[in-house]
């Protein structure tokens, strides 16, 4: 059987398809089936990636949507002071256009992040140079939470002792 | 180059044994998303942020002595046939072929590494095993990622994680995924049951060869949802365990295939398979795709006395297109791939390693 398409070559690729009940075959070859998009996964395209729903999850967030949104639209012209991405940009494709639209858009994204991921704080690995400021800085809550506790018992021989503890955390941290 | 040498040149490094639970377990992949700070991401950026961010792993490479065995390819610099060929050795995606400019991937001796240079993120770090060894993966896809940060400024926040460009992989930019291998619950007819359950953990489960839960060789990929708000460790963990049940319901399958008066039934239908495979002179990919299944379960239950498991796997990778036409030599029309593919087939099922 003749590409019913080019007419040269060999159909290779046999396609059925049923719309509304009404049925259509087409015989191509493999090279118009590729140029006409017809090949696996042909048969049915979902709209339904990630950038399709986005919308959707922003939405929601603002109760009713478009009225929320008309209010909103000074903000929608936000954009990221590094990469020019503007927020109606985010929406509209559902990618950041570089790291700092994460703090560029930061109000809209622990909703979104909740619905995604169901959390909106990283518990894994950070760089180990960060990582190390992390642990310093945590640790250094902890060391002037202790400290006030100890002023208020009024032990004052380990409140001196904390104070130096602290004194040299900041210095490392600096 | 001789025959077997081109085959041992176009099989995927990773795909090498021991693989343990390398009967049910194809491989084990662990993805790693990085960015660069104060760069535009790929789609958003111009070409000299491009070429800035394989300029700048380039100098990473050869600054740290642990990469002296890595090599940076170009995509601009490969014909579109060798892009392919790394796409079917699971090295790079189908997705940083769309454009190869600007593109890159950088690759280790044994192919357990790769890191694609401004695919989606500025660096996807890739570690991939045969069979259950997605600690492993995930070890040595870490230690390329604590390599490099070293020398690489990676876009961080600590509320956030690692930021990547789609909201859906912030956080640890993990995604880890196994690939298995599910005859015997497909005979039974308890796959869909059996993957239905993964969704409601947080794991998506699709078909290896097309789409759905209907899948050609009953290979399927199980993987994470989720990427932030767990640990890499947690969530590496709980794939690893997910798994080990599902090993446990496909060996009880087969077990249970054995057992009855089906298991003359099963060795007729493997043995069936492997006959099929040694003597037909035209196979088309998705026939020989599913008659390697069987063999591979036949393979995996000594039902099949002269079939070794590890030479039907690699055979998963030969014959693809790609890398098919490059161990002929040349491009094939379809009708020529159907011959040389059954060509390729008798010749290398006859091999036994064991």
């Amino acid at each position: 059987m003749w590409c019913e398409r080019c007419k040269k070559r060999q159909a290779t690729v046999h396609v059925t398809k049923i719309v509304n009940n009404h049925k259509t075959e087409s015989h191509l070859c493999e090279i118009c089936a590729g140029e006409t998009g017809q090949e696996l996964g042909f048969l049915f395209e979902p709209n339904f990636s990630f950038q399709h729903l986005l919308a959707g999850l922003l939405e929601n967030e603002f109760g009713v949507k478009s009225e929320a949104f008309t209010e909103r639209s000074a903000q929608e012209l936000e954009k990221c002071p590094t990469c020019g991405l503007t927020f109606t940009d985010f929406r509209k494709i559902g990618l950041m256009g570089c790291a700092d639209c994460y703090q560029a858009f930061a109000e809209y994204l622990n909703p979104l992040l909740r619905r995604i991921h169901g959390s909106i704080s990283h518990t894994g690995k950070a760089p180990h140079n960060i990582g190390g400021r992390i642990r310093a800085r945590k640790e250094l809550e902890t060391l002037r939470r202790r400290l006030k506790d100890a002023i208020k018992r009024e032990a004052y021989e380990e409140a001196a002792q904390l104070r130096d503890q602290i004194k040299a955390k900041e210095a490392e941290l600096n | 180059m001789s025959l077997d040498a081109q085959i041992k040149r176009l099989l995927p490094g990773w795909l090498k044994e021991p693989a343990p639970d390398g009967d049910i377990v194809f491989s084990s992949r662990v993805r790693l998303a990085r960015n660069l700070n104060h760069l535009s991401f790929p789609y958003h950026a111009g070409e000299i942020q491009l070429e800035e961010v394989i300029d700048q792993v380039g100098a990473a490479l050869k600054s740290a002595g642990h990469f002296k065995n890595y090599t940076l390819h170009r995509l601009d610099e490969m014909t579109q046939h060798d892009r392919m060929v790394l796409v079917e050795k699971y090295l790079v995606s189908l997705d940083l072929l769309k454009n190869p400019a600007h593109r890159g991937v950088v690759l280790n001796q044994d192919e357990t590494v790769s890191i694609m240079l401004n695919e989606e993120d500025h660096l996807r770090i890739q570690g991939i095993y045969p069979g259950l060894q997605l600690n492993k993966a995930w070890e040595s896809a870490e230690q390329i990622d604590r390599l490099l940060e070293a020398k690489l400024d990676f876009a961080f926040d600590e509320e956030r994680g690692y930021l990547t460009t789609c909201p859906t992989n912030v956080g640890t930019g993990l995604r880890a995924s196994v690939l298995v291998h599910l005859p015997a619950l497909k005979m039974v007819g308890q796959v869909k049951k059996v993957l239905a359950v993964l969704p409601s953990i947080g794991l998506n489960v699709r078909g290896a060869y097309g789409e759905g839960t209907d899948s050609a060789g009953d290979l399927y990929q199980i993987s994470n949802q989720v990427t932030l708000g767990l640990s890499e460790e947690e969530i590496v963990g709980k794939i690893v365990s997910v798994t080990k049940q599902v090993i446990d319901q496909e060996r009880a399958a087969r077990e249970a295939l054995l057992a009855n008066d089906s298991r003359l039934q099963l060795e007729d239908r493997v043995n069936r398979a492997y006959g099929l495979l040694t003597h037909s002179r035209l196979i088309s990919s998705e026939e020989t795709i599913k008659l390697l299944s069987d063999v591979l379960m036949g393979a995996a239950l000594n039902l099949i006395p002269k079939a070794d498991g590890q030479v039907v796997k690699e055979l998963f990778f030969l014959i693809r297109p790609a890398i098919l036409q490059k161990l002929i030599g040349r491009e094939l029309t379809p009708g020529e791939r159907d011959h040389y593919r059954a060509a390729m087939v008798r010749e290398h099922l006859g091999m036994n390693r064991k």
